[in-house]
């Protein structure tokens, strides 16, 4: 197996008047070809802007101030603009949310896939229509010859995000980042879209973090999981394990939310607390305030574990028999 | 989309129908141009004779079927005072205005919005701030002032420009075009700025506006995703989406403009349109007055069914909500 991307101790910081938001703070994972990674974490824990770090896109006042990324062997941090701009798209893409807001409602399809082959390629009309027409056949857009013409509010919910990852295929990137691409979608959609990313990442070897707060998603997708909470990495390891066998407290909340693990009628459970704010994030671990199993140890900062390919980062992680309930 | 031309046609129909019943019945109402246009050592046989030759003796009902009637015929009636035909003398006055109004807000728009997707582009920019205090001043500062000092600076301190007229002219079409000369342009120069410049701190403040919202959506993010160029990003995506607005103001001022640029006409002697219906004002002179009222709701009426139209060209979801 290749590794297409290694990041390792990436540090993306915020300078605001308030002080220094620590957005992602020393996270490291790697990525093979084909393989899919699943970013999870709760509204807050740095897994979009670890996304945007990685094509280089964090907006002011962000700055990736640590860390390399190595996507196909070169060091993206502290490329010049000029040098990133050529791999994005290109090597690296990105999906978002919500395809109603990524797609430029005024422009055609064909324009919009046009722009973003022309950044990369020289390409005279009829390439650039028969590279279209391929990418969109790909993602299952039916009669896609005469659907280029089309403007974004002329597809469904479920076709417009199509569209936009049919975009970012256009250039057969080695790595996509999606950033919720399902989370807008109906949950039918859903489905569908998954399991055609699944057997694109096999047929066309891109590997893909798949970044979600929801677990059920991304589990049935992944096969490794990065659980983030607070700019951290607190737990990682094939999604299997992690799920059968958590070892961080946190990891065990998000699992227990699940909807689909409560018994009908009765509450659903939920992780006591909040997402503190990255300003005044707790000495040590930042997840001892909302832990059960805190202790006076937990003020200091919990060294990572691993074992096999698990890695874990708590003072006290959940033993094996405990974490089946 | 036929159908949309259609259904607007009838709506300007139809506010053209109410504003010429409004326009009339106010003028009517404003006051009696007879104590005006009569000397008051006029014979009371003279005065007779002239309130019967100009209609005024008929009730405001006829008055205005027979205006109507004209109007269809396209007469607009003749000046009370010029004795000339109105449309004459108000088409003669046109052309200063047009060119005096359609250079200074093209330019007002094409530099401000430049600049203003520049401060939005780049807000944290010295240059931005500089913009952004200029469009402030543009805002707060008076245009008659600002024409004052304009004249005061270049016609009389540097002596660089003409204070006031429209300078050589040159035919074409029938009508005066300055222009087309040099001359003429520097003319033009002056009340053009002046006109222009609280336009351009309107044009500035809406594409800033506009460019720091929309650099900020989704839709420019995945467009950096996908390596496109910065000046592509604004050319093609930026552009089409802050056009909107831009062409709404652009429509309502071009119409404004058009018609009330009568401060800065009067302040440089520019011969246009704004300054002819100051003085029919004054003298009380109804088919100038009239005319011009139908003929600037007739502009805004036209202008703002161009603006549509246009909207529907930039737009697919308005084209689709058309049909």
């Amino acid at each position: 197996m290749t590794k297409v991307l290694e990041v390792n101790e990436l540090k993306t910081h915020f300078f605001t008047r308030d002080g220094v938001v620590k957005a992602v703070d020393g996270v490291s994972f790697s990525l093979e070809k084909g393989e899919i990674l699943g970013l999870v974490g709760e509204s807050g824990s740095g897994k979009t802007v670890t996304g945007f770090s990685l094509l280089g896109l964090v907006d002011a006042p962000g700055q990736i101030v640590g860390g390399t990324i190595q996507l196909n062997g070169e060091n993206l941090v502290g490329l010049p603009e000029k040098k990133l701009r050529a791999k994005r798209g290109k090597n690296i893409a990105m999906i978002f949310q919500d395809p109603i807001a990524t797609l430029n409602p005024l422009l055609t399809i064909r324009t919009q896939m046009s722009l973003a082959l022309e950044a990369h390629a020289r390409m005279n009309k009829r390439e650039i229509e028969s590279r279209c027409i391929d990418v969109l056949t790909k993602v299952g857009i039916p009669d896609p010859a005469a659907r280029l013409d089309s403007y974004p509010h002329e597809f469904s919910g479920g076709m417009r995000q199509r569209v936009a990852i049919a975009i970012t295929l256009l250039h057969s990137p080695g790595v996509i980042v999606a950033d919720e691409p399902t989370t807008a979608l109906d949950v039918s959609i859903q489905a569908q879209i998954l399991s055609e990313m699944r057997s694109l990442a096999r047929e066309t070897g891109t590997a893909m973090i798949w970044i979600s707060h929801d677990l059920a998603t991304v589990s049935s997708l992944a096969t490794r999981l990065l659980v983030m909470y607070a700019g951290k990495v607190v737990e990682e390891g094939p999604t299997a394990q992690v799920l059968k066998n958590p070892r961080h407290p946190y990891t065990r909340g998000l699992i227990d939310s699940l909807p689909a693990m409560a018994k009908p009628g009765e509450p659903l459970t939920q992780i006591s607390g909040t997402t503190p704010s990255l300003l005044s994030l707790p000495p040590g671990c930042p997840f001892a305030p909302r832990c059960d199993r805190a202790s006076e140890v937990c003020v200091q900062d919990p060294t990572p574990e691993t074992n096999a390919d698990r890695m874990w980062r708590c003072h006290h992680p959940m033993q094996e028999e405990e974490a089946v309930r | 989309m036929l159908g949309f031309v259609i259904q607007r046609l009838l709506q300007a129909f139809l506010v053209m129908v109410a504003m010429s019943v409004i326009v009339f019945v106010g003028v009517y109402a404003i006051g009696n141009p007879i104590e005006i246009i009569i000397p008051p050592e006029a014979t009371e046989e003279i005065r007779q004779a002239v309130i019967r030759k100009l209609g005024l003796d008929l009730p405001l009902w006829k008055q205005y079927f027979i205006f109507v009637t004209n109007l269809i015929q396209g007469d607009f009636g003749r000046s009370y005072i010029y004795n000339l035909p109105v449309l004459e003398l108000i088409a003669g006055r046109l052309p200063a205005t047009l060119e005096l109004v359609l250079i200074s807000i093209i330019s007002a728009t094409v530099i401000g919005v430049t600049l203003g997707v520049y401060a939005g582009y780049r807000p944290n920019s010295i240059i931005s701030k500089a913009i952004m205090a200029l469009s402030v001043l543009g805002f707060s500062v008076p245009s008659f002032w600002v024409g004052l000092i304009l004249i005061l600076t270049f016609a009389v301190n540097l002596g660089v420009l003409p204070a006031g007229g429209r300078g050589e002219v040159v035919t074409v079409l029938g009508m005066d075009w300055s222009f087309l000369t040099l001359d003429g342009l520097s003319h033009i120069l002056l009340p053009a700025l002046n006109l222009a410049f609280f336009k351009l701190a309107m044009m500035i403040r809406l594409a800033r506006a506009g460019t720091r919202e929309i650099m900020l959506t989704d839709t420019i993010k995945f467009a950096r995703a996908a390596g496109i160029s910065e000046g592509r990003i604004l050319r093609r995506h930026l552009m089409k989406l802050i056009s909107v607005p831009i062409i709404t103001v652009f429509g309502l001022e071009l119409g404004s403009t058009l018609a009330f640029a009568v401060v800065t006409e009067t302040i440089f002697s520019w011969p246009g349109i704004g300054k002819l219906i100051i003085d029919s004002i004054t003298v009380l002179d109804r088919p100038v007055m009239v005319a011009y009222l139908i003929l600037t709701a007739l502009l805004f009426v036209l202008i703002n069914l161009t603006v549509d139209l246009v909207f529907a060209m930039i737009d697919p979801r308005i084209r689709a909500g058309a049909q």
